[in-house]
């Protein structure tokens, strides 16, 4: 499988990264080589072997639903870049 | 006492319970030492007045008697740790002026035995990276030198600061990190002791996070008796990970006993690659030959889907950052990227992710992004997730045998130069991993042991990998291999 520069460019915006276009070659190219690396996958017999979910066998534990934490607003926006009247403030999303 | 940076954990700890120092004293001539070694970059956020603050009441506990094993003992801390009201910031530029307001479950558990925080270390940026020269900050430098070869070496990574830290003795141990390697690899390079406990040992809250199912804490520490003693105080189930064992944690030190006799130690003829250096071969040779010295059975064994551990780590782990990263959009924390006239909330984020987040971090999300879209997501990601399984498979099947233990390298080569990779491809750089990723892979403990120096004088390891929930076990054969090469070799300071 080979990727071209449009489909960098798609991965791009995916994963929300900004790669100008005169970057999109090397990408694309960098993507490739580690695609073949990994294209190796494809020699192993997979079939009926189920994917791995969790690495140790273990069920997921169960809590009760009760809220155990909170009122810490002022924490909570400690670190933000930019937060006005206890809300995170973003660009307008809506017009 | 003189040179009480030089120190280990347990002779410290002895000297202390015996009165010959204070942790005032120790922390002291740590704070002398890291502030005369800024050559070596590996304290990126010094924090000498917490470090004096919890050095007095460590020694106040120690009067009263009330003192645990790490009480005392001043420590690095990697900065993936979210430590309260310090920065921690992954070595990434992305959390630029992130002070968290709380502090990781291991790192909580270090303080409450009264460890003494003395900063935080460099790294690679998220830990993605094998030589510490993705980060932020810029390399971390390895203490030691090919003979008088001034040129700098890198301490490995990601865990590359915490590595040299504790090798030019700027603190008695540091926490590392390891996804494929990463506590390892940059042990093996620096000549120390380093040990990835099973997935599950360490709660991982509060650690920021790369890729989740294989991530796990551990020590880094200047020999075997020391990674017991800190791996038992950052041990532990929390409630906070849902992925923590709910196991008790056994007293790893008083296993330490050095009997090894009877146990059957597996040699993988998988790990002799080509083009394997000789001396890493002589390396691995003797110590089979010491561990059956000391009375272990040294038997050949099969794991036969090591080749493809890489492949599927290239594709799980980037899977998983992509997804774990996506919090990084601007508007939580860390760094805004400047936004032109009409930017709307996209533009936000690809710009905030382009300039925050450094080359190999960029890469890594994307193929990950990849892997995990639509109609990829079964050709590669469970792809790689079956081949996980069978991966896993192998070691059950030699543990299955009876085998106790696995001897391996540690790393294919010794430490490289800073640099030396930046025109080779990322998969070269990715082939660092080669001995530890399976072991992160199918969740196992693995510790690196420093034994032996390669002809230009730098430090080679040799990795011992374990049954799940036996770092007990895993640190006493460990503990026998350590005794039988007696390796005690130090960097001659420059810095």
């Amino acid at each position: 499988m080979s990727i071209d520069q449009s489909t960098a460019a798609k991965v791009a915006k995916l994963a929300r990264i900004k790669v100008e276009d005169d970057a999109l070659p090397a990408l694309a190219s960098e993507f490739n080589t580690i695609l073949g690396f990994i294209e190796q996958l494809n020699e192993v017999d997979v079939e009926g072997v189920e994917p791995m979910v969790s690495v140790t066998p273990m069920r997921l534990k169960r809590r009760q639903d009760q809220v155990t934490d909170g009122s810490q607003q002022d924490k909570v926006l400690t670190n933000a870049p930019d937060a006005r009247e206890g809300f995170f403030a973003v660009p307008k999303v809506v017009e | 006492m003189s040179d009480l940076n030089k120190l280990g954990l347990a002779e410290a700890r002895d000297a202390l319970r015996k009165g010959e120092t204070t942790s005032v004293e120790l922390t002291d001539a740590c704070l002398t030492a890291i502030d005369a070694a800024d050559a070596l970059n590996a304290f990126v956020h010094k924090t000498p007045e917490i470090a004096m603050e919890r050095a007095k009441a460590a020694d106040a506990r120690i009067k009263e008697g009330d003192a645990p094993s790490m009480c005392g003992l001043p420590i690095g801390i990697k900065d993936l740790f979210c430590t309260k009201g310090v920065p921690s910031q992954a070595a990434s530029k992305i959390l630029e002026g992130f002070k968290p307001e709380y502090e990781s479950t291991v790192s909580q558990q270090l303080a409450d035995a009264g460890a003494v925080m003395l900063g935080k270390l460099n790294m690679d940026e998220f830990a993605m990276g094998s030589s510490n020269e993705t980060s932020v900050y810029g390399n971390a430098v390895s203490p030691w030198r090919r003979g008088n070869d001034d040129a700098q070496l890198t301490p490995g990574g990601s865990s590359g600061g915490s590595a040299s830290a504790v090798a030019a003795d700027l603190c008695l141990a540091a926490t590392g990190t390891d996804t494929g390697g990463s506590i390892r690899q940059p042990a093996a390079f620096v000549g120390i002791t380093g040990i990835k406990p099973t997935y599950g040992r360490c709660s991982r809250w509060g650690i920021v996070a790369f890729a989740s199912s294989l991530d796990q804490a551990g020590p880094m520490t200047k020999n075997v008796r020391d990674a017991a003693i800190m791996l038992e105080t950052m041990c532990g189930h929390d409630p906070k990970d849902s992925t923590s064992a709910e196991l008790a944690v056994p007293d790893f030190e008083a296993m330490l006993t050095g009997d090894i006799k009877g146990k059957k130690i597996g040699i993988p003829k998988e790990y002799r690659m080509d083009g394997m250096p000789a001396e890493i071969e002589k390396l691995w040779s003797d110590g089979a030959d010491m561990l059956k010295t000391a009375g272990a059975e040294i038997v050949d064994i099969s794991l036969p889907h090591t080749k493809y551990a890489l492949p599927a780590y290239y594709v799980i782990a980037p899977a998983e950052a992509s997804s774990n990263l996506a919090r990084y959009d601007g508007v939580r924390y860390g760094r805004r990227a400047t936004l032109a006239q009409g930017d709307g909330i996209t533009e936000m984020y690809e710009k905030t992710r382009a300039e925050g987040f450094g080359h190999e971090v960029q890469r890594r999300v994307m193929i990950g992004t990849y892997v995990l879209s639509a109609g990829f997501y079964d050709a590669y990601y469970n792809r790689a997730r079956r081949v996980r399984t069978l991966i896993k498979k192998d070691f059950e099947d030699v543990f299955a045998a009876g085998v106790d233990a696995i001897l391996t390298p540690a790393t294919p080569s010794a430490a490289f130069g800073l640099g030396e990779m930046t025109e080779a491809d990322p998969v070269q750089m990715y082939l660092n991993d080669v001995f530890t990723v399976t072991v992160n892979l199918a969740g196992l403990p693995g510790i690196s042991v420093p034994a032996g120096l390669d002809k230009q004088g730098l430090p080679l390891g040799l990795q011992l990998i374990g049954r799940p929930w036996e770092e007990g076990d895993l640190l006493n054969t460990a503990y026998a291999l350590e005794t039988a090469a007696g390796f005690v070799a130090k960097p001659a300071k420059w810095w």
